[in-house]
């Protein structure tokens, strides 16, 4: 719909009526039934193979740490492709709307477009994804049978599902909102978003917050707490030390989003006055707040990427990781300083050369540890025998990538320079240069490493390798164009253009997404592949790369309880340690493990969050009151529940190390 | 521990033998810390908006015109009472006398409601005078700094309700013990930001 409707709250249905479902719209008809037909054929197949059964008792409830990491990583990868069916869309139009021509996308579509593409790619790809790495990851690292608090972390992955289902609701009913990704008042404000966008924007984001900071909790609790013996503060896996940091922040940055979404919405539903122009209202006030979260938000997912990066340096090198002090105290610093540079993002808002000049300098000094880590790895592979598998590939073009991204950063951290740059493509360019080379990568070669653990079996590297160079081609074909165009004066979010001199940059941007697409069609071939030809790819060590830490140590899949016995730490590097020193597995002697039990809460409180969310967004309040009670009752409900750990019998234990056993021999023999 | 000590003459111990799992609950005390410090940054956020905008009265009333001193005092009274009470609580628990320890949560609980009975007397007549949170930025921040350590003590009762029962159920069992522990760290702190809010609201508002 091109005008928002005006709409008199019914009792029964709050502002929803029939107008809300944009069947006038045929791009989003053709979606929908898409999305229908595509999501009916997953459901009937489920159905007729009978697997709601097995989904619901093995995944959905499941408190397993691994299958939680399993399943975020699989919401992240659903979600990168709405967020990049979003991103061509942007790509196409501005590469269309020349010489006169509107494009293909009106204006009130187009806005949608660009906001939901930045809020589904930093919180429902890069938040789930990263989060997905450091549930599996991070409990086989310091060799733990699971996460402090195996129920919450169910609950934190249902929640942010929870949110992203609100976002893709949003897509068929009612709409998302046009505001761009951060929603600044006062264009979000009530008086010029009346309509269910922005609202969507809020409680999607809050209910994801929940998750997210709950899951901040759980592992920095891990972390602190659930370390094999030996395993001293300095002898931490570089990637959990990124995870450790990475939680820090979370749970130091998130109640900041908590906090400013919900005065916005105050502002919204109430008729407050924080963020309006009269009544003494500040909008910059919304501004700051929100770039307090923002700022380490970025950190936050940039840093279990330097975290890979290290692990698959120093693995692929057949190295110790070079400066490993230095790297942790650079992640630290980095973590700190992460909190003193959030006025960089509106140098532009006016508050004088001295506050301007402080921001400015805390940007630049991170660049210090930031390039203390990039020298690390560098030394690391000085001297190394490198293999050059994927993961390893992935990194190589993080470095080349990740050093222009930083150093435009840098270029905008000075404030005379950021007055003529600011909200410019150079902006956009500089971002998606260090988000797609330096998160994306990571993760891509987080997945390339840790896939032979979760599955056992390798992923096909040919069609690893097509998507690496579709992705990394694809990149500079589609922003380099895009740091020009900022120079030349463009700014970001405009849907038409008059100056004919700028078409040919679009062009070639459009062409690089294009490029991307393939690499992201290739990401997806691989894994359908490498799932055809899981024999041959077949891992039977549990340690295909010769890898050094100690997730390497345990079979792959690792069984429930990761570790029969749980591993005495030497040094760092646990498990080369072992190697090294002739460590042999023990074959007897198993005891009764004792783990928690699957439980159905953390979906059914999701679901209810959900409904809650919806019921507020379209203003049915019934419906909002009797969520809200049934979610409060059923986590008083849920706390009744005392009986919440089983044993795994011995024999058990026994009988799947000895599938083990056969398996490595086999593998000797083989 | 002791098959993790090693020297270099021996051949190191790179396994546990002995099965000794984490206890239940054994993070619980840290998560929850943590918890209260994301939650003590929400509050954070709420005391730098009433900072920024406090001043902004929009030409309506201020806090001289709104605040009875002596009204707060009284309920700020009333939440150290139920600390202190609390505390009592928790003392008993120690030593396991389960009858004692309700007594002393049932307290605690009429404490905090009287708290919440006197704050929303004073937002009714608030409100009813025209100083309602759309007048001005100042009230939007008040009434958002103080309702939502309000809420906070809705739900602490809410809790406090629930662990009774559980209590009366079960008895002084660990879990429960550890249950009471955090809603302790939670009701405290909940005393802690009502200092602050008794300060830089209340008192330095009357000085505004």
């Amino acid at each position: 719909m091109t005008e928002t409707p005006f709409i008199e709250p019914s009792f029964l249905f709050g502002r929803f009526n029939l107008q809300a479902i944009p069947y006038h719209e045929p791009i989003l008809v053709v979606t929908f039934l898409m999305v229908a037909i595509g999501g009916l054929a997953v459901l009937g197949a489920i159905t007729y193979f009978r697997l709601w059964g097995y989904l619901w008792r093995e995944w959905f409830t499941s408190v397993d740490h691994k299958k939680i990491g399993i399943m975020y990583m699989v919401l992240g990868i659903i979600m990168l492709l709405r967020g990049f069916a979003d991103a061509i869309m942007m790509r196409l139009q501005q590469a269309w709307a020349f010489g006169g021509s509107e494009g293909y996308l009106p204006a009130h579509h187009y806005d949608q477009v660009f906001s939901a593409h930045g809020v589904i790619m930093i919180f429902f790809v890069a938040m789930p994804m990263v989060t997905g790495l450091m549930n599996y990851v991070v409990p086989l690292q310091i060799g733990a049978r699971d996460v402090s608090f195996p129920f919450l972390n169910n609950f934190s992955f249902w929640m942010t599902v929870s949110g992203a289902v609100l976002v893709m609701t949003s897509l068929f009913v009612g709409e998302f909102a046009q505001t761009g990704w951060l929603a600044y008042p006062p264009l979000s404000g009530i008086g010029y978003s009346p309509y269910v966008g922005v609202d969507y924007y809020i409680w999607a984001l809050q209910i994801a917050g929940v998750g997210t900071l709950l899951s901040g909790v759980n592992l920095i609790c891990t972390i602190v707490k659930m370390r094999a013996p030996g395993m001293t503060m300095m002898r931490m896996p570089v990637f959990t030390w990124t995870a450790l940091c990475t939680n820090v922040l979370i749970v130091a940055a998130f109640p900041v989003l908590t906090a400013v979404l919900a005065l916005l919405a105050a502002d919204r539903y109430l008729g407050t006055n924080f963020f309006t122009n009269d009544f003494g209202g500040n909008p910059m006030m919304y501004v700051n707040l929100i770039w307090i979260w923002g700022h380490p938000e970025v950190y936050i997912l940039i840093l279990p990427a330097f975290g890979i990066f290290s692990e698959v340096t120093s693995t692929f090198a057949g190295k110790r990781l070079f400066g490993y002090t230095s790297m942790v105290y650079a992640t630290v610093v980095i973590t700190i300083l992460s909190y003193l540079v959030w006025l960089h993002h509106f140098f532009t808002m006016g508050s004088g050369a001295s506050v301007n000049s402080f921001f400015g300098i805390t940007t630049m000094i991170i660049s210090i540890p930031t390039g203390a880590k990039m020298f690390n790895w560098l030394f690391t592979m000085y001297r190394g025998r490198i293999r050059f598998e994927l993961p390893m590939m992935y990194t190589v073009a993080f470095m080349l990538t990740f050093v222009i991204g930083g150093m435009t950063g840098v270029l905008l951290a000075v404030p005379p320079a950021d007055f003529v740059l600011h909200n410019s493509l150079f902006l956009v360019a500089h971002f998606h240069n260090v988000i797609i080379g330096g998160v994306l990568f990571g993760l891509f070669a987080g997945i390339a490493f840790w896939w032979p653990k979760a599955f056992g079996f390798k992923l096909d590297p040919f069609w690893g390798k097509c998507s690496f160079w579709f992705w990394v081609v694809g990149f500079y074909f589609a922003f380099m164009p895009l740091y020009v165009l900022g120079l030349m004066g463009v700014t970001r979010r405009l849907r038409v253009f008059d100056d004919p001199s700028l078409h040919i940059w679009f062009l070639i941007a459009a062409f690089g997404a294009f490029l991307i697409a393939l690499g992201i069609a290739c990401f997806l071939i691989q894994i359908g592949v490498s799932i055809l030809r899981r024999e041959q790819l077949r891992d039977t060590t549990g340690d295909p790369w010769d890898a050094r830490t100690l997730e390497w140590a345990t079979s792959s899949p690792p069984p429930a309880y990761n570790f029969a016995f749980t591993p005495v730490v030497h040094d760092l590097d646990a498990w080369w340690d072992m190697k090294q020193r002739g460590y042999t597995r023990p074959l007897a002697g198993f005891k009764a493990i004792h783990m928690p039990r699957n439980t159905g809460a953390g979906v059914i409180l999701a679901g209810l969050s959900f409904v809650l969310g919806f019921a507020l967004i379209w203003y049915i309040w019934w419906l909002a009151a009797l969520s809200f009670v049934a979610l409060v009752g059923t986590a008083i409900g849920h706390s009744f529940n005392y009986n919440r750990d089983f044993d795994i019998p011995a024999d058990e234990v026994a009988r799947t190390e000895e599938a083990r056993t056969k398996l490595l021999a086999a593998g000797v023999n083989a | 521990m002791s098959a993790s000590v090693t020297n270099a003459s021996e051949t190191p111990v790179f396994y546990e033998v002995d099965e000794h799992p984490h206890p239940e609950g054994h993070s619980t005390a840290l998560g929850f810390w943590v918890y209260l410090m994301s939650d003590c940054l929400i509050f954070a956020v709420l005391f730098a908006t009433f900072g920024v905008l406090g001043g902004n009265y929009a030409a309506g009333p201020g806090p001289r015109d709104l605040f009875d001193l002596p009204l707060v005092a009284l309920n700020t009274s009333m939440l150290l009472f139920s600390s202190i009470t609390y505390g009592f609580a928790m003392l008993a628990m120690d030593r396991d006398r389960k009858a004692q320890t309700q007594l002393w949560l049932i307290i605690t609980g009429l404490f905090g409601l009287a708290f919440l009975s006197i704050e929303l007397y004073e937002f009714h007549h608030m409100i009813e005078i025209g100083a309602t949170p759309q007048r001005s930025a100042f009230l939007s921040a008040f009434f958002t700094l103080v309702g939502t350590h309000g809420l906070h003590v809705t739900f602490g009762i809410i809790w406090l309700v629930t662990l009774m029962v559980q209590v009366q159920r079960r008895g002084l069992i660990a879990a429960n013990k550890r249950r009471l522990m955090c809603l302790s760290m939670f009701w405290h702190f909940l005393d802690v930001v009502w200092i602050g809010v008794f300060t830089f609201v209340y008192l330095m508002g009357m000085l505004r």
